[in-house]
């Protein structure tokens, strides 16, 4: 079953995603986009446009890199990089989301205990 | 060009319109675009599928728009000042090339009163007819930049020609007798009948539509709020460049003003004609902003005038320059009624700002019932003279105009403002119809 996801969290899940995704390697929207799709198995749907915008911004933070290059046909691509600052971000994103999905799963777990607990 | 980059070059000029988008973020999503329908095609769409998808997954131009303009929103003061530098693309309002249409005109305009301030030797003695054909010089050149920026078609442009040859020539076919009145009402009346037409370019020569006429009122508002603060710009670079010439050349001052004030003045018409179309859509307007201030500020004035008025008693003893002051008192309270209801969410049910509008238009109509009453006994006893017959007739057209305002405000007071907005506009071209008849009918009615 196909769950959608709520639009605010998405947002909030967006910065995080596209660092780790840079984080792998140096990518492109398109590409970032289709590996978002992929990794989420098509249940995080993002309006493509919306992409730019965020990278731009974590640009101007200074997580990301970006510079002009050329696709393998010829064609202008923007190709963007983590920084030093960016891996940085995405470490201090990456404990507030494991903070959030333990607790999460802690209270919804059978026993309705904090699973690390146990 | 195949039929795909077509439709791909359409699809940016349609985003490039929101102008929150540079040319290089655009190239991004172009790239991104074309990627997605390589994919599509590879998967067995066709041509056209592939483009329609891949722009519904980039999603709608607004919201893109929207968010690049969060993100970047300096860009939009700073395409002002450097069009087609920082990735405005020629063409668009904010284009390197409109700039250079708009100080095309703009230099037209000064030209064309410099020569006729030389043939009419102003400002030293100055010829009767330079004032009262001072809108005649500027405003059609303002036409004419819209007709080009507008690419409107010849039949068209020929209807706004029409009359302005029909308006320019009457201006000047009666001759004026020293100190006629019908003078200074033509010199008044000429460049407001001129402005209609002058809207008629803006809205591309579609003003039958309400809304379409609504937007030319915001251009009209929107263009005196930048001549304003064009004109202020200018006169504090007047007055320094006086003082700073006078000391080593001692008649600086009247050349200064003969060759730079006037050349300024008539060219900033078409440069903050040019400013208002940059910056639509980018900036909040500042004409609601300026109405929505000095609404109440007016509506206590106009309160205290009728209350004055009533109790002091005005008989039939206006004077002519008083009942000129009133008409403009008026005229601006309905401006900014206009403005006011122009940036009015329609949605919104009515509130204070409303009860406030309400009590102006009241408060108008009845200062408005004062003067007439004092023409109407002013006509009775001493006859109708050409600037009674043109104020009668503003008058009476302000007074319908307030009349059915404050009768559509009360008794539709739910929808009011919506039906409040189409009577303005259903009536807006009679405020033109009168000034032209000013300038046609009345000189030769009272020669």
């Amino acid at each position: 079953m196909r769950v959608d996801l709520d639009k605010d969290l998405v947002a909030a899940m967006a910065t995080p995603l596209v660092l780790t995704i840079l984080a792998a390697e140096r990518s492109y929207g398109y590409a970032i986009m289709a590996r978002v799709r992929e990794l989420s198995g098509g249940e995080v749907e993002w309006t493509d446009g919306m992409l730019y915008p965020l990278l731009h911004r974590l640009e101007r933070f200074g997580y990301v890199r970006a510079e002009w290059g050329a696709s393998p046909q010829g064609r202008r691509r923007r190709y963007y990089e983590i920084t030093p600052a960016g891996t940085a971000q995405l470490a201090v994103q990456r404990r507030q989301w494991d903070t959030a999905t333990r607790t999460l799963a802690g209270l919804w777990s059978p026993a309705g205990a904090p699973a690390w607990s146990r | 060009m195949s039929e795909v980059d077509r439709r791909i070059a359409e699809w940016r000029s349609a985003v490039e319109r929101g102008r929150a988008v540079s040319a290089s973020d655009l190239d991004e999503l172009e790239a991104h675009l074309r990627d997605q329908m390589t994919d599509l095609v590879a998967a067995g769409l066709d041509d056209d599928e592939a483009f329609l998808i891949a722009v519904k997954r980039l999603g709608r131009i607004d919201r893109i728009t929207a968010e690049f303009a969060r993100e970047h929103g300096d860009r939009l003061w700073r395409q002002l000042v450097l069009p087609g530098v920082d990735g405005v693309p020629d063409g668009s309002p904010g284009g390197r090339r409109s700039l250079a249409t708009a100080l095309a005109f703009a230099v037209l305009a000064a030209v064309v009163v410099q020569a006729a301030r030389l043939v009419g030797d102003v400002p030293d003695r100055p010829a009767p007819w330079f004032w009262r054909n001072l809108g005649l010089m500027v405003l059609p050149v303002l036409a004419g930049y819209f007709a080009v920026r507008h690419r409107i078609r010849p039949r068209r442009a020929l209807g706004l020609l029409a009359p302005i040859v029909v308006l320019g020539v009457a201006a000047n076919l009666y001759t004026y007798p020293d100190g006629a009145g019908t003078a200074v009402l033509v010199a008044i009346h000429l460049p407001v009948a001129l402005w209609f037409v002058v809207c008629v370019g803006y809205l591309a020569g579609d003003a039958r539509s309400p809304l379409r006429r609504m937007d030319a009122v915001r251009f009209t508002g929107e263009w005196l709020v930048y001549y304003a603060l064009i004109a202020l710009g200018g006169g504090v670079l007047m007055g320094l460049t006086v003082a700073v010439l006078t000391p080593i050349a001692p008649h600086a001052d009247e050349q200064v003003v003969a060759w730079v004030a006037f050349s300024g003045a008539a060219g900033a018409v078409v440069v903050a004609a040019w400013l208002v179309e940059v910056k639509k859509s980018v900036i909040e307007n500042l004409a609601p902003v300026l109405a929505a201030v000095f609404t109440p500020l007016f509506a206590a004035m106009l309160l205290v005038a009728v209350a004055g008025y009533l109790v002091a008693g005005v008989g039939g003893d206006f004077d002519r320059d008083l009942v000129t002051v009133f008409d403009v008192l008026l005229l601006v309270v309905l401006g900014l009624l206009l403005y006011g209801l122009s940036a009015r969410d329609a949605g919104r049910p009515v509130g204070t700002m409303d009860v406030v509008r309400l009590v102006a238009v009241l408060a108008a109509a009845l200062l408005d019932a004062l003067v007439l009453g004092s023409m109407l006994t002013r006509v009775g006893q001493l006859g109708p003279t050409a600037n009674r017959v043109a104020a009668l007739g503003l008058n009476v057209l302000l007074m319908v105009d307030l009349l059915v305002t404050g009768y559509l405000a009360l008794r539709r007071w739910r929808d009011h403002p919506d039906r409040v907005q189409r009577w303005q506009m259903a009536l807006l071209p009679a405020f033109g119809g009168w000034a032209a008849v000013v300038v046609l009918a009345l000189p030769p009615a009272f020669a």
